[in-house]
């Protein structure tokens, strides 16, 4: 077991009433990194994260959570993870610093340090000014951000956000993932579920995609895509020049190359081939106006795997 | 299994944080308001009819709690029998399904805490704030009673006025675990009240006299003492039943016996005649007992049952 990492799962299993939902996963996640969990609802993912914090047991397998067993030492455990729910709930009438309080009692800070704790954390996600508003009068983006301020209020080492951006509008989604990608430079690791995949996309490390309990495919998105759709990147370019697909479609690493438009090709390669085809077109004195890279979208893997699942060719 | 570090880590926090939600809510103070003007009124009642009857007893200022104004039925005990159940079912009925409702209870959960700390300390706050509220009933009666009766209470009165209030303390905590074991058991909120309030109403009005049709409906024996002891001990399912035994047995120091009267117990008894307080505390002290164990009971259910829920909603 690997010193560098925080989160380890062997063969977790999740049965209710006989009925398995999580199904002997496996993964591990390491210090500092950001980790997906994705996937329809009622994939698995909730429980598995229950799991890992010893909130549910654990049926068959077992987690180590920064060394920890959740079952045996689970308040070893949650003392230092944070959890933000799905849909997370405050007590409406007490203000959003009496709400931090009374959780940071039950972390049993002393009272300089929690008060100290409790106002640096409501600064850092901006909410410093409503700290003694009663939470009822709180928008849904507001108390994701006060979760997440408890979240800093213990200096946890792992984040756990369940379904952190369902619900939220763009602005309050750029600003909470903004948060997020703050805990990342704290050197905090975070494990998140979600089922919105363009806006976690641009945030995870790694990416579990759950199915029906099952972790269908791990990795980094890169990864994800050369498995599913066998490309990696795309790559556009525009240049001037004769024979310009020609040259590119040489190019190794290149899987396809389509044209768009006039001068405009778009390059399907299963590495970052942009040196390499700017060397080619360049080397055969052509004039390259526009090259730039993108990974295929995590929308795109997710539909292509379903439809594969759906379609009987994968075998799950 | 071992699991690492007390069960009962973060229970103050839990306390304080309830009894200060408890103190505060509007609920509590409509509960609180009900029962001193219906107490008061009762025990208006009761002093008008002590002055009226001027009887001489040795034991007239327990009167106040046990005498109603004729021709209405209601004493101060009476009033306590119905709505101390009302007052512990309203604090009671939502206090685990309403952290789930509000979405708190994962959260909560996840700090380091077990469950025993939070459903404990929501025990105990309630029960904290029920008992504090009747000590404050109790004292304003013994106060008034001292100001319009212009008696004082012998020493004996008041041992027997105090164990009546920490009866009513446990009477109260039977129908908190109750309230509780429901707010555990039902996710909505409306049918934990519900299910508890039709529980009260059942234990309390009907059982009592359900019991002997169900003795004479299935008793094998036609043995007439049978019949009514039989009764009797089915009666005492209810708590309401049990509650109002004690009381007899307390407030009223020549009751001898709370079942049927043997002929060998009234040789050489003098009819009429107090029983020793020590007496008085054999003769109910199954009850109380009875009540207390009726509250470790549903309050164990309730904290296997929530031990054993799932977290999330």
């Amino acid at each position: 077991m690997s010193t560098n990492n925080v989160i380890e799962a062997q063969g977790l299993t999740k049965r209710y009433n006989g009925v398995a939902v999580v199904k002997g996963i496996s993964f591990s996640v390491a210090r500092g990194e950001i980790f997906g969990l994705l996937g329809p609802n009622g994939a698995g993912k909730t429980t598995t994260i229950l799991m890992l914090l010893g909130l549910s047991d654990i049926s068959d397998g077992q987690a180590r959570v920064l060394g920890h067993d959740p079952v045996r030492e689970p308040l070893a455990v949650k003392r230092r993870v944070g959890y933000l729910p799905d849909q997370v709930g405050f007590y409406d009438n007490l203000s959003a610093s009496d709400n931090l309080r009374y959780t940071a009692r039950l972390m049993g800070l002393e009272r300089d340090e929690r008060e100290r704790r409790i106002a640096s954390s409501l600064d850092h996600v901006g909410l410093a000014d409503v700290a003694d508003r009663p939470v009822d009068t709180f928008s849904r983006g507001m108390r994701q951000r006060l979760g997440l301020a408890e979240i800093l209020m213990k200096e946890a080492q792992i984040a756990v956000l369940d379904e952190p951006t369902s619900g939220l509008d763009p602005q309050a989604t750029a600003e909470l993932l903004q948060i997020i990608r703050n805990l990342k430079n704290r050197n905090v690791s975070v494990l998140l579920s979600s089922h919105l995949l363009d806006r976690v996309q641009s945030i995870c490390d790694r990416v579990a995609l759950f199915n029906e309990g099952n972790i269908a495919l791990l990795g980094t998105v890169a990864e994800l895509g050369r498995q599913v759709l066998g490309i990696g990147y795309y790559v556009d370019v525009e240049a001037e020049g004769q024979g310009v697909a020609e040259k590119l479609k040489a190019v190794p690493g290149v899987k396809s190359v389509e044209s768009v438009g006039t001068n405009h090709a778009r390059i399907y390669a299963e590495r970052d081939v942009r040196s390499d085809a700017a060397a080619a077109i360049v080397g055969n004195g052509g004039k390259l106006l526009r090259l730039s890279v993108e990974t295929p979208s995590l929308d795109q893997i997710y539909n292509k795997y379903f439809e594969n699942v759906s379609g009987g060719r994968y075998a799950a | 299994m071992q699991r690492e570090g007390s069960a009962l880590h973060g229970l103050g926090v839990v306390i304080l944080k309830e009894l200060s939600d408890h103190l505060t809510s509007v609920r509590m103070r409509v509960l609180e308001w009900l029962v001193v003007l219906f107490a008061l009124a009762a025990l208006y009642g009761a002093i008008q009819q002590i002055r009226e009857t001027t009887a001489e007893d040795p034991f007239l200022f327990l009167k106040l709690f046990t005498t109603a104004r004729e021709p209405l039925p209601f004493t101060f005990v009476s009033f306590l029998t119905i709505l101390v159940p009302l007052v512990a079912i309203g604090m009671g009925f939502d206090a685990v399904n309403g952290e789930h409702n509000r979405r708190t209870l994962s959260r909560i959960l996840s700090q380091p805490i077990y469950r025993d700390a939070l459903l404990f300390g929501k025990f105990l706050a309630g029960l904290f704030t029920l008992s504090v509220s009747l000590l404050a009933l109790w004292l304003l009666v013994i106060g008034l009673g001292l100001f319009l009766l212009g008696l004082p209470p012998s020493g004996e009165e008041l041992a027997r006025a105090f164990i009546f209030l920490f009866v009513t303390i446990a009477y109260a905590g039977v129908w908190l675990a109750l309230a509780m074991l429901c707010s555990i058991i039902f996710r909505s909120a409306a049918t934990a009240a519900l299910v508890a309030l039709g529980l009260w109403l059942f234990l309390t009005l009907i059982w009592p006299a359900l019991a002997p049709a169900i003795v004479i409906a299935f008793a094998p024996s036609s043995d007439e003492e049978t019949l009514i002891l039989a009764a009797q001990y089915l009666a005492r399912l209810s708590p309401s039943n049990l509650f109002g035994e004690v009381v007899l047995a307390l407030l009223n120091p020549t009751t001898r016996t709370l079942g049927p009267v043997y002929l060998s117990q009234l040789q050489g008894a003098v009819l009429g005649a107090p029983m020793p307080l020590g007496e008085s505390l054999i003769i109910a002290w199954p009850q109380i007992v009875g009540l207390v164990a009726g509250t470790i009971l549903l309050f164990v259910g309730g904290y296997v049952i929530f031990q054993r829920q799932e977290v999330r909603a």
